[in-house]
């Protein structure tokens, strides 16, 4: 049993630990009112590398393994939440696809930019009558000669607004079912692509979410993604990916909530003593720890099962469950603690709580989670449900 | 261009300063590259990227140093010195004495250095090493070109600016406002642990032990006492500096 970083992680951690307390949470509070990242915290972030963390260093990236992209998420929790999924979309979901599934010449021309982070990477697979029931897609990709014709919608496309590179998932076989569906990667400027509004939202402000259209829009077969018909395969190992890191950007949200409350709590005094002084608000801090330190260990564990080639299906979805809903108790104990300034705008504890909501929902939300666990559970018992 | 930029690891300037007998502690204190020396390690990136030369880096300390010199290879340095022996730990006129032993081997265009350590702020050793390198110095620095073998320093001169011509090679202390320092890339940090740092005694630079023993005797150590409360004086104006005069007289006992 090891515990420990290895020293690169720490000195990585470190360095983007001090870039994120100067360079990107002063600008916080900016972020959620102009519900925009600016650019130049954007362009900071590709100078030290932060567009390239799980692209291989052979095509300019870090190529880190699940556990040291946990560590860096951890620690990009800790500040505007809608900074934070700008690059969790583009890590994650928008170029895990690429590097796990696409061939030679596809990685050679999307990810050295993509590791820049001159092009911005989105995942579009939800649609209107497609949310948790994925394979239920209306958007068809038809066969003409040397290339695919696709038409239709998409919503709720994280990093539409800024990205460069799709992977879209469409219906080539009508027939087949979730066997019917094929990856394609998409490029902006393709003819008959287009983006919709942006919505507006909860949380998550800086971090924009729109619809994207397809009029006969024509994408050359050479931008399939890995097979075809397995597009649907292809978006659940995407989605299994993309979980791990959605819970370590929780467990950092979590740890920035529990260190302002115990500050605020040795600050703030009523009754003639501090807060922290009352056994309640003891107990408060006490079961916020005790989530985070359990998070933190069921997360670096199956992060590091992941590393180990193993599949970890159900960990990674109990995982995302779990961070998910620690993050939401920690986030309401924080409201409480704080009091009323904990409803108050001027003040970060209510951004985190509305932040807080949509990671029970997104990557797929806590119910799908239940059913994916279920279903392994009795698979490994061999009976199907 | 070559360039070595002359660094010290020092406290935190947001660490708390406690003495232990007479003795500054470094128990529990956080060290950071001094933030003049960050100048100067930018400011020889810059120049290596403009030049495609070399960046290194000599730094004079014990076993906790070697951070620091991580921290300025991630930066994009391409090696470094590390002087790791007490004998080594002197005053300024040491220091200075150590690090012309390393360079002078050396070939360079260009030596930087920050233009005080936010430690000791003496201002000293940068200007002692060009003494005894016989290379031409312009200190305090904020902003530096080349034309040539020439270099074209600016310097803040009580408001206006002073344009400084040398020939290279020279050396230079960096002033805030040089240049902003970048943040060392992720993958400057993995490249960085396997980018070649030597590790040398003042015997193996060929210097003597006691030639360079420092020409500084500290007395004492002690931290400043803490500032009272002002006092804002009340009365006419000719009331007002007889109680003034009085004051610096009799109570602070400056005149
Ligand atoms: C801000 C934001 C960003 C997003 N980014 C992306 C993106 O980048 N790419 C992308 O493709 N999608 C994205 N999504 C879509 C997101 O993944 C879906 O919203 C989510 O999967 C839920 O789908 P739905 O909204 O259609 O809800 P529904 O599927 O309609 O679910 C509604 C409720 O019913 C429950 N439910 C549904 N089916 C079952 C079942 N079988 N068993 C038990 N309960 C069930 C759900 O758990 C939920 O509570 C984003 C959404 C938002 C809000
Ligand atoms: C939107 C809004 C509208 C409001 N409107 C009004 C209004 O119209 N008029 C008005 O007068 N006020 C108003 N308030 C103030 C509101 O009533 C107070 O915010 C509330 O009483 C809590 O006080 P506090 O914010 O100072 O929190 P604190 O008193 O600092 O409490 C912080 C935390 O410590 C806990 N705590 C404090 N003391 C103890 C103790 N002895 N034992 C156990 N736990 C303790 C609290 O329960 C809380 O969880 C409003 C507040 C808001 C946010």
């Amino acid at each position: 049993m090891n515990f420990s970083f290895h020293d690169d992680l720490l000195e990585m951690k470190k360095m983007v630990q001090s870039f994120i307390a100067n360079e990107v949470e002063p600008y916080a509070m900016k972020i959620e009112e102009e519900d925009r990242v600016p650019d130049a915290i954007l362009d900071a972030s590709r100078r030290i590398g932060l567009f390239g963390l799980s692209i291989p260093e052979r095509y300019g990236g870090l190529g880190l393994d699940m556990v040291g992209k946990s560590a860096i998420f951890e620690e990009l929790g800790k500040t505007s939440n809608g900074y934070t999924t700008i690059l969790g979309a583009h890590n994650g979901i928008g170029s895990v696809g690429i590097v796990e599934l696409g061939n030679e010449e596809q990685k050679e021309r999307y990810l050295p930019r993509m590791a820049r982070g001159e092009w911005i990477g989105a995942f579009a697979l939800t649609e209107p009558e497609a949310g948790s029931n994925a394979a239920n897609l209306k958007t068809v990709a038809k066969r003409v000669g040397d290339r695919f014709v696709v038409n239709g919608q998409k919503i709720y496309c994280t990093n539409a607004p800024l990205a460069t590179v799709f992977t879209v998932m469409a219906v080539t076989d009508p027939e087949a079912g979730s066997r019917g569906i094929t990856s394609f990667l998409v490029e902006r400027e393709t003819p008959g692509f287009h983006v919709g509004a942006i919505e507006k939202k909860m949380g998550l402000h800086g971090s924009h979410t729109a619809q994207l259209y397809f009029e006969d829009m024509e994408v050359p077969i050479e931008n399939v993604l890995g097979i075809e018909g397995m597009g649907y395969v292809n978006a659940l190992k995407i989605l299994a990916n993309g979980r791990v890191g959605l819970a370590a950007r929780c467990l950092g949200s979590s740890e920035y909530l529990l260190d302002r409350s115990l500050k605020h709590a040795a600050e703030r005094s009523q009754f003639g003593k501090p807060l922290a002084s009352q056994q309640i608000i003891q107990h408060y801090v006490a079961e916020m720890a005790l989530e985070i330190e359990t998070l933190r260990a069921f997360l670096y564990r199956v992060a590091w099962m992941i590393d180990q080639g193993e599949q970890a299906v159900k960990e990674a979805a109990m995982v995302k469950l779990y961070a998910s809903e620690v993050y939401h108790r920690v986030a309401d104990y924080a409201v409480q603690i704080h009091g009323g300034i904990g409803f108050i705008a001027d003040y970060p504890i209510e951004r985190f709580y509305r932040d807080a909501r949509i990671t029970r929902i997104y990557e797929g939300t806590s119910e799908i989670q239940k059913n994916i666990i279920a279903d392994r559970l009795f698979r490994e018992r061999g009976v199907t449900i | 261009m070559n360039v070595i930029v002359c660094m010290k690891q020092t406290f935190d300037t947001e660490a708390k300063i406690t003495l232990t007998d007479g003795k500054i502690n470094e128990e529990g204190v956080q060290w950071i590259i001094n933030p003049y020396d960050e100048y100067a390690i930018e400011e020889a990136l810059k120049i290596k990227e403009a030049t495609e030369g070399t960046v290194t880096v000599v730094t004079i300390g014990p076993a906790r140093v070697e951070e620091a010199v991580r921290t300025a290879l991630a930066m994009g340095a391409d090696d470094a010195v590390i002087v790791d022996d007490p004998a080594a730990f002197g005053d300024e006129f040491t220091a200075a004495e150590v690090l012309a032993a390393v360079i002078r081997t050396r070939t360079y265009d260009v030596i930087l250095a920050g233009n005080q350590a936010v430690d000791d702020g003496s201002s000293q050793v940068a200007v002692r090493l060009a003494q005894l390198l016989d290379v031409p110095h312009v200190s305090t620095i904020t902003k530096l070109t080349f034309d040539g073998a020439v270099a074209v320093a600016e310097r803040d001169a009580e408001g206006d600016t002073e344009v400084v011509e040398v020939k290279l090679p020279a050396l230079f202390t960096a002033q805030q406002g040089l240049n902003e320092p970048r943040y060392p890339s992720l993958l400057g940090i993995r490249k960085a642990s396997k980018k070649p740092v030597e590790h040398v005694t003042v015997a193996g630079i060929g210097l003597a032990e006691n030639a360079i023993a420092k020409r500084v005797a500290v007395t004492e150590t002690f931290i400043p006492a803490q500032k009272g409360a002002g006092r804002i004086l009340t009365g006419d104006t000719p009331e007002r500096v007889r109680e003034l005069v009085r004051e610096l007289r009799q109570t602070s006992k400056v005149i």
